[in-house]
């Protein structure tokens, strides 16, 4: 239950409200392993201690990525980090993006706002092995264009020709040329097979709902839809009973689930 | 109803004037015995130096709402059903620190907070308590993870069960298949017996443990009149249960009645309290406080109970994700009869009825499942939910 001290090495402003945190080992192992859409438990010291999914390339262990927004009292405290701070943590907790067994698969991945964060590991770990994959998807719906995570990672992705990248904003601004909509209203027109497809959904609770609905339409199956919950958690380890959702723990038995699984329970109120 | 068995192995007698022994060699044998004692009107359990401060004497009367100590007509020293406390304040500690880090010429030290465990003895634990203490076992040893802290406090505790008597008026151990008669995870096991003026203390063995404790204290072995009159004793609390649920299919029933009117119905009694969730022996959920000196060198990470009534509990970015009290009390009452099974394989409830007895409006778990289960999959239609929501 005791964290690890761990050196900030970089802190990076997303937007607004959103940064990243770039953390390395104080000591031990200067490695750390982890599955793409897990996350860690991150302290700052005399504040607090929160769970933040890893946003990082899973492929370069040297630093750990956090990227968080700014909500409450231990990430207003993280964003006042300097490099060299020391912050302790533990992890990594939690199931992952099954992307192995997407192989041979058009995989498309939903992000809604900060629900990116989690994604972005499935992404990198998916690009490094990008031959062994159909169609690779993104579809990602924020608020306004100013609230677009990592966009200068997302313009280079669209660059590329196997990759295809469709943003969207619920409110667009003088500027923004692109598509205005829920991210919902870009699955019926992205490119996939749908019965031979993987998705990955991540965002708040009701656009999770939608967008499972919609790639159902679509003609994915419940079995190849996986989502990332979350809900407030204190230990990570099944113990504090607090981000307990249905029947499961999201620090153990999540936060990846197989869509099916926890259908009943994403579509009721206040679970 | 059919009689308890007692165990085909032998049963010794423990007079009631020989019953300080029993202390003494624990105590010798380095134990806090912890035992059920009378504070501020109530059973409760505290460390013990000697047999005077058991509740000689003492019952209660419990009800919804309701708990009141009275005098018995004869000297029993377990003659009470439980009260508000329950064994997991000794091993789940209310409050406990899970480390603690300093800060020094830019270095962050973390040491673990505990200390080691002491060696403790429960005296006069009940059936539904052992199982609930199964319960807990399930969530702190038997998972992914283990809590190290628990671990240790489980393992060094000595277990002396003592079956029920004289159960309260909330009790359901019965509809539970958790009592009265203790069947597993004790070392000893006592069973009071008072009857044709005599008091005595049939005990089982249940580990070589107590066995070789129980040798320092008696040698009289049990004859079969003795244990047919202790199996009498159980019969009769087994026949005098003040609640009863019918636990069949629970699981399901409450799944498939996540929209149920009697949620809303029961929301507008509930007070959000806690309270069920406090004296609930299986209720494990915590939160964490951090304490920081003065100088902000030193900070603290403390673990205390918690729990789902509170807005707080659910609270991510913003808002809580159960806002009503209705999602709060359908949380509390589907963990601990249905969700707890897929959890942990086992029902989350003992049937120990102190939420009923300590919930300050008197609701009743057993009667709120048996509404549902009688309007078993009616929903409210649009224009009730309407008039519902009316000012």
């Amino acid at each position: 239950m005791a964290p690890d001290p761990f050196y900030v090495r970089r802190l990076k402003p997303e937007t607004d409200d959103t940064f990243t945190l770039a953390l390395q080992p104080a000591d031990g192992p200067s490695k750390f392993n982890f599955e793409p859409g897990q996350f860690n438990m991150v302290y700052v010291f005399g504040v607090g201690e929160i769970p933040i999914s890893i946003s990082g390339d899973p492929g370069d262990s040297k630093l750990l990525f956090h990227t968080t927004r700014e909500v409450g009292l231990v990430t207003r405290a993280m964003r006042q980090l300097k490099p060299n701070d020391l912050v302790g943590l533990r992890g990594p907790f939690g199931t992952f993006w099954p992307v192995e067994d997407a192989e041979g698969k058009d995989v498309v991945i939903v992000a809604g706002g900060i629900g990116l964060a989690p994604l972005r590991p499935a992404l990198y770990r998916i690009l490094s092995r990008r031959d062994r994959y159909g169609r690779v998807v993104l579809l990602y719906g924020t608020r306004t264009p100013a609230d677009i995570l990592y966009r200068h990672e997302l313009e280079q992705w669209r660059s590329r020709f196997d990759l295809e990248v469709y943003a969207t904003v619920d409110r667009a601004m003088s500027g923004w040329r692109g598509n205005v909509g829920v991210v919902t209203t870009l699955i019926p027109r992205a490119p996939f097979d749908p019965r031979n497809t993987v998705a990955y959904v991540c965002g708040p609770e009701v656009m999770m709902r939608f967008t499972t609905q919609e790639l159902q339409k679509r003609g994915v199956n419940k079995d190849a839809i996986f989502i990332s919950m979350e809900r407030n958690m204190k230990c990570a380890v099944g113990f504090c009973g607090r981000c307990q959702f249905g029947p499961t723990f999201v620090c153990k038995d999540g936060p990846v689930f197989r869509f099916d699984k926890v259908e009943d329970w994403l579509m009721k109120w206040e679970i | 109803m059919s009689m308890p068995m007692f165990s085909l192995t032998e049963c010794f007698i423990l007079s009631q004037k020989s019953f300080p022994r029993l202390f003494e060699v624990l105590q010798a044998k380095g134990y806090q015995v912890i035992g059920p004692t009378v504070r501020d009107g109530a059973v409760v359990y505290e460390q013990l130096s000697s047999v005077d401060e058991l509740p000689c004497g003492w019952q209660d009367d419990q009800g919804g709402g309701t708990y009141r100590l009275k005098r018995r007509a004869d000297n029993a020293l377990f003659g009470y059903g439980v009260g508000p406390h329950s064994w997991k304040k000794l091993l789940h500690l209310p409050a406990y620190c899970l480390w603690s880090a300093q800060t020094e010429n830019g270095k962050l030290q973390i040491a673990p907070g505990d200390g080691p465990a002491p060696k403790l003895a429960f005296l006069g634990v009940r059936s539904c308590e052992l199982h609930a203490l199964a319960i807990q076992d399930k969530v702190f040893l038997r998972g992914k993870y283990v809590d190290p802290a628990y671990r240790q406090r489980r393992e060094n505790a000595l277990i002396v069960a003592v079956n029920c008597a004289q159960p309260s008026g909330t009790c359901f151990c019965v509809s539970m298949n958790t009592g009265p008669k203790a069947s597993f995870s004790f070392d000893l096991a006592l069973t009071e017996v008072i009857e044709s003026g005599q008091h005595f203390f049939l005990v089982e063995t249940g580990s070589p443990q107590g066995a070789e404790l129980l040798g320092q204290i008696t040698e009289q072995k049990a004859t079969q009149k003795d244990k047919d009159a202790a199996a009498r004793v159980v019969a009769n609390a087994a026949a005098h249960m003040g609640r009863t649920m019918e636990s069949a299919g629970i699981k399901d029933l409450l799944y498939r009645n996540y929209d149920h009117p009697r949620w809303e119905d029961v929301a507008a009694r509930c007070l959000s309290c806690a309270n069920c969730t406090m004296v609930c022996p299986t209720c494990f959920c915590t939160t964490v406080e951090d304490a920081t000196d003065l100088a902000g060198k030193q900070a603290s990470r403390w673990r205390k109970w918690d729990s789902c009534f509170t807005m707080d509990f659910s609270f991510i970015h913003g808002s809580s994700v159960r806002a009503s009290t209705k999602s709060r009390y359908r949380q509390w009452m589907t963990h601990k009869l249905a969700t707890w099974f897929d959890q942990f394989g086992t029902s989350g409830c003992v049937g120990c009825g102190r939420c009923i007895s300590w919930c300050p409006v008197g609701i009743d778990i057993t009667e709120e499942a048996r509404v549902i289960r009688q309007n078993d999959g009616i929903t409210l239609t649009k224009e009730q939910v309407h008039e519902n929501q009316k000012p």
